[in-house]
């Protein structure tokens, strides 16, 4: 028989305005297991703890009902005050009186009536309550981020700060991302290279972080703190540790048409190639799909140039696997597709571009070596239309588009307009907009001065339709402040194409049982509150794999991952949730029932052996559950029909005594 | 059936920790009423209902019993409401065999930022079973006194 | 006022269209064929069926400029449809005049598959005013 305390809070007036707090505490002497009932005014108050503390000494208390606010409140605090004085822990439970109670009833024999029912079913389920002691499990001291754009370098690199090794697994030949591509960043107009590059350089060169280039996720296994990851190194066929990056060999490639995916495919490069200058590694990756060679086995051009002899042309993909306490997703995005947009005459006209490839195209690196010169037909452009929100913002119920708002394409359209006007003050810049919006540090400052000192043509309204004619595009828009439409004759037509996440996000969703949304975006854990953690314990995100974020809030959210990452990386032991649920081998027939219904695949079988009565022994099947990775909803213990599964802290028995208690 | 004017059921809830726990705490923090007889049991996950426990509340003498989860998609343990769903529906069509209405039993989405949807839902409900009046079937007499 | 009203719920309820699901782009009339014709424009013909104000569209020569060539229910972000409604308010004019100039013999003998059939339907009602 437990020994239970009962302790009543008034809270001030909060529960004793509604609640005769006297009467409910005398009301709950007499329960059973009950041999100690007091009130107090702050329980939750250092005084308050102490009289806890003080009667569980006095009276031999084995548990504690305490009667007060939330559990979602002072769970915590009266748990440690518990433990403080040598309980343990989970032998507390909260009745909750007062946002549960007093605070949603008015009249006062109703709310003490009520409070002593809530009081009873707490001290009901105490009475069942049994020590619970939380698993522990080790960490492997070592992180994996998957992407390596500026959001994963950004986390690698204060992770490895913090002292902790990190992998980087990145799908293509070179980190860098999306903002290796970009040329200015607003709204400093810093040059994009000229930040990023020194952060890919640190990253390349750090003891701590190894970058696995050209390489993908295959598998992931394990939980919080023991992940195992198989990882699928894609053959480049040369040689990593041999190559200089000197690029001889793609200077010398006789095969010269190939689309430049970095270049967005506006001009070509050869089948062996570097991605760009500042490519980290450096080193050249051959393209299967057009290498002469590895297609026809007839050139080898590259291996006969190579100085170093880094060509191999047998290599063959990689698969290795690693252990890893925390993995972080920065999987990036991409701009949608333009296909489903005919009325821009995306796929008519070469002079109807995306802004992605419009910042190629304005970048000293790109294919026009910073030019800004029309892809058609090279000429200087004299008259530009920027259309804002195409595939943002639109309908559920609509054929193409996200719902949502990118959340970039204003600053950036800004940002374009703006450097245009600046370099080429003889063009006219239209940007037609649905709404501005800018909040953000010194963000609205920048378009006003787009506008107000640049000169750019901001319309309300929308594009409806581009034609190309000739070598103008008659653009037909809305300009709903005139209440005019507007036809422009254009050169160029640049739209701010929405950006969902990267394709590979999906699977690996799957992969790391962590949710996302219906765009395919991650969740957080709390929208609010835990906004870098997945719901899946170990699994951290970072930048636009959560939702449309520019560069300072990527970089802002990098670092809140890799925090998060070293909190827990730092942990010798990893101390778990003891509410887990266990199965009684005796009764479990192993149906696989309950690891069918399980989210997180903290079930497994196995068979053991059992002595029978008659002193033979026996081999069954029964469910083992691994505490470290059981979260506790408990759906498994509906789904057991031999009633083997019961949830610790929740278990069967004690609901029931909470609904006996409830129903008396 | 007899009405009685001054009939009150006993209704039990079980909230998942997650949403609609939170969810009744706000309907507290805002100070929005709902009838004293909703007794709120905490379960971590609406998944972990046993239909035992409906069972024995309506056993008990219970009048009515209402299960709340998070939203469909936004279960904090992934996947849980949808079995909640289904069972659910399993059981409140035994139930209603067995002679124990449909309005007597719920499942309600209630998430942590809807305080005055539970505080709504509540009356509804429970505005709803004082409307059946007592429960009668099901009900163990040895358990009264 | 009532009234106004009841056009309201008839014209919504004859479009299926919802127009507060607008979000005041324009796309609908940067596209519009026949806007330089028109005294009432696409986007305002869906903010006018929103606020009631409906008696204007009603006696407007914008309704019959419409050439229903979908080109705003095609591109609007939001799905939104004005084309229906500006179909909507002409079902409107003839419910008020208690006319109903659709005539089997009208109808082309001749009729290309893809033709909508609400193209027809309009072209009737225009050109047997």
């Amino acid at each position: 028989m437990q020994r239970i305390g009962v302790f009543v809070c008034w809270c001030g007036t909060n529960i004793a305005g509604t609640v005769d707090v006297k009467k409910v505490a005398e009301a709950l002497k007499d329960e059973p297991g009950v041999v100690f009932s007091a009130d107090y005014q702050y329980m939750c108050s250092q005084a308050g703890q102490d009289m806890i503390k003080d009667a569980v000494k006095e009276h031999k208390l084995t548990g504690i009902v305490v009667c007060s606010c939330s559990p979602r409140m002072h769970e915590t605090t009266f748990r440690k005050t518990a433990a403080a004085a040598g309980l343990n822990p989970y032998m507390v439970e909260i009745a909750n009186i007062r946002e549960q109670c007093s605070w949603v009833h008015k009249e006062m024999p109703i709310g003490t009536e009520k409070a002593i029912i809530l009081g009873k079913a707490a001290v009901a389920k105490v009475n069942l309550n049994t020590p619970l002691i939380a698993g522990q499990s080790p960490v492997t001291k070592r992180a994996l981020v998957i992407g390596g754009g500026i959001a994963g370098i950004q986390t690698a690199l204060d992770i490895a700060d913090a002292g902790f090794p990190v992998d980087i697994v990145e799908k293509l030949p070179t980190i860098g991302g999306k903002m290796a591509q970009l040329d200015k960043t607003f709204p400093t107009l810093d040059c994009a290279a000229c930040i990023l590059t020194p952060k890919m350089v640190d990253a390349g060169q750090n003891e701590n972080i190894r970058i696995f280039s050209y390489s993908e996720i295959e598998e992931v296994g394990g939980f919080v703190g023991n992940f195992t990851v198989k990882i699928k190194k894609k053959a480049r066929y040369v040689k990593e540790d041999i190559c200089t990056g000197c690029g001889l060999c793609t200077e010398k490639c006789p095969q010269k048409k190939v689309p430049n995916e970095f270049n967005l495919g506006m001009d070509n490069r050869r089948a062996v190639y570097i991605p760009f200058a500042q490519a980290v590694p450096k080193v050249a990756t051959i393209d299967p799909n057009y290498c002469t060679m590895l297609k026809t086995g007839k050139c080898g051009v590259c291996a006969k140039v190579c100085t170093a002899g880094a060509i191999d042309y047998t290599q063959k993909d990689e698969v290795f696997t690693e252990k890893y306490g925390a993995i972080v997703a920065a999987t990036g995005y991409n701009p949608i597709s333009m296909d489903k947009f005919d009325e821009f005459a995306y796929n008519q006209s070469r002079d109807v571009i995306t802004s992605l490839e419009f910042e190629r195209l304005t970048n000293a690196a790109g294919p026009t070596a910073g030019k800004l010169l029309r892809p058609s037909d090279g000429k200087h452009p004299h008259t530009i239309v920027f259309v804002q929100c195409v595939g943002s913002r639109c309908s559920h119920d609509a054929e193409k588009g996200k719902e949502y708002c990118s959340k970039i394409c204003c600053m950036y359209t800004a940002k374009h307009a703006m450097l245009v006007r600046d370099k080429y003050p003889d063009t006219e810049v239209y940007v037609f907009y649905i709404d501005v919006r800018t909040p953000g540090k010194a963000f609205d400052e920048f378009y006003r001065r787009a506008v107000e000192e640049y000169g750019v043509h901001y319309v309300k309204g929308m594009v409806g339709k581009v034609t190309p004619e000739g070598d103008k595009l008659k653009v037909l828009a809305s300009d709903l402040l005139a209440d005019k439409q507007l036809k422009i004759d254009a050169d160029l037509v640049v739209l701010a194409a929405a950006i969902e996440p990267d394709k590979s996000a999906r699977p690996l969703a799957t992969m790391l049982t962590a949710s996302m949304d219906t765009n395919d975006f991650f969740t957080e854990a709390h929208p609010k509150l835990r906004p870098v953690e997945s719901p899946t314990a170990g699994v951290f995100l970072s930048g636009t794999c959560q939702g449309p974020k520019d560069i300072p809030e990527t970089v802002s959210q990098a670092s809140a991952a890799a925090a998060k990452v070293i909190g827990l990386l730092c942990k010798d032991k990893l101390t778990g949730n003891p509410c887990v649920a266990s199965s009684n081998e005796l009764m479990c027939n192993g149906c696989s029932s309950c690891e069918k219904v399980c989210p997180y695949g903290a079930i497994t079988y196995m068979d053991k052996e059992f002595r029978m009565p008659d002193r033979t022994t026996k081999l069954r099947r029964v469910a083992m559950v691994n505490e470290a990775v059981c979260q506790g909803c408990g759906c498994c213990t509906v789904a057991c029909p031999s009633g083997a599964m019961d949830l610790k802290g929740f278990a069967n028995e004690q609901i029931m005594a909470e609904v006996d208690a409830i129903c008396k | 059936m007899q009405v009685n004017e001054n009939f009150k059921p006993l209704i039990v809830a079980f909230c998942c920790n997650w949403c609609s726990y939170a969810g009744a705490d706000l309907a507290g923090n805002n100070r929005l009423n709902y009838p004293a007889e909703v007794k709120i049991i905490r379960v971590p996950c609406s998944c972990r209902v046993n239909p035992m426990f409906i069972l024995r509340a309506f056993q008990r003498g219970a009048d009515g019993v209402i299960i709340c989860g998070c939203h469909p998609g936004d279960c904090h343990y992934t996947s849980g409401n949808y079995f909640t769903r289904r069972r659910m529906s399993l059981l409140f069509s035994m139930l209603d065999y067995l002679g124990i209405e449909r309005e007597r039993t719920r499942v309600e989405w209630v998430s942590a930022a809807e305080g005055a949807k539970f505080a709504a839902t509540m009356n509804d409900f429970v505005a709803q079973v004082t409307a059946l009046g007592e429960n009668k079937r099901l009900e163990d007499l040895r358990c009264k006194e | 006022m009532a009234e106004h009203k009841n056009y309201k719920e008839q014209i919504l309820r004859i479009s299926g269209v919802n127009p507060l699901k607008c979000m005041r782009c324009g796309k609908c009339s940067g596209t519009c064929p026949s806007y330089d014709e028109m005294e009432y424009h696409p986007h305002q013909f869906v903010y006018m069926v929103e606020t009631g104000d409906i008696e204007p569209l009603m006696e407007s020569k914008s309704l019959y400029k419409c050439l229903t060539c979908f080109a705003c229910v095609d591109r609007c972000p939001r799905n939104v449809e004005p084309a229906k409604l500006v179909e909507a308010v002409r079902l409107m004019v003839i419910r008020q005049q208690g006319q109903n100039h659709m005539k089997p013999d009208d109808i082309p003998a001749q009729v290309d598959e893809d033709t909508p059939q609400q193209l027809l339907m309009s072209a009737l009602r225009k050109y047997s005013k």
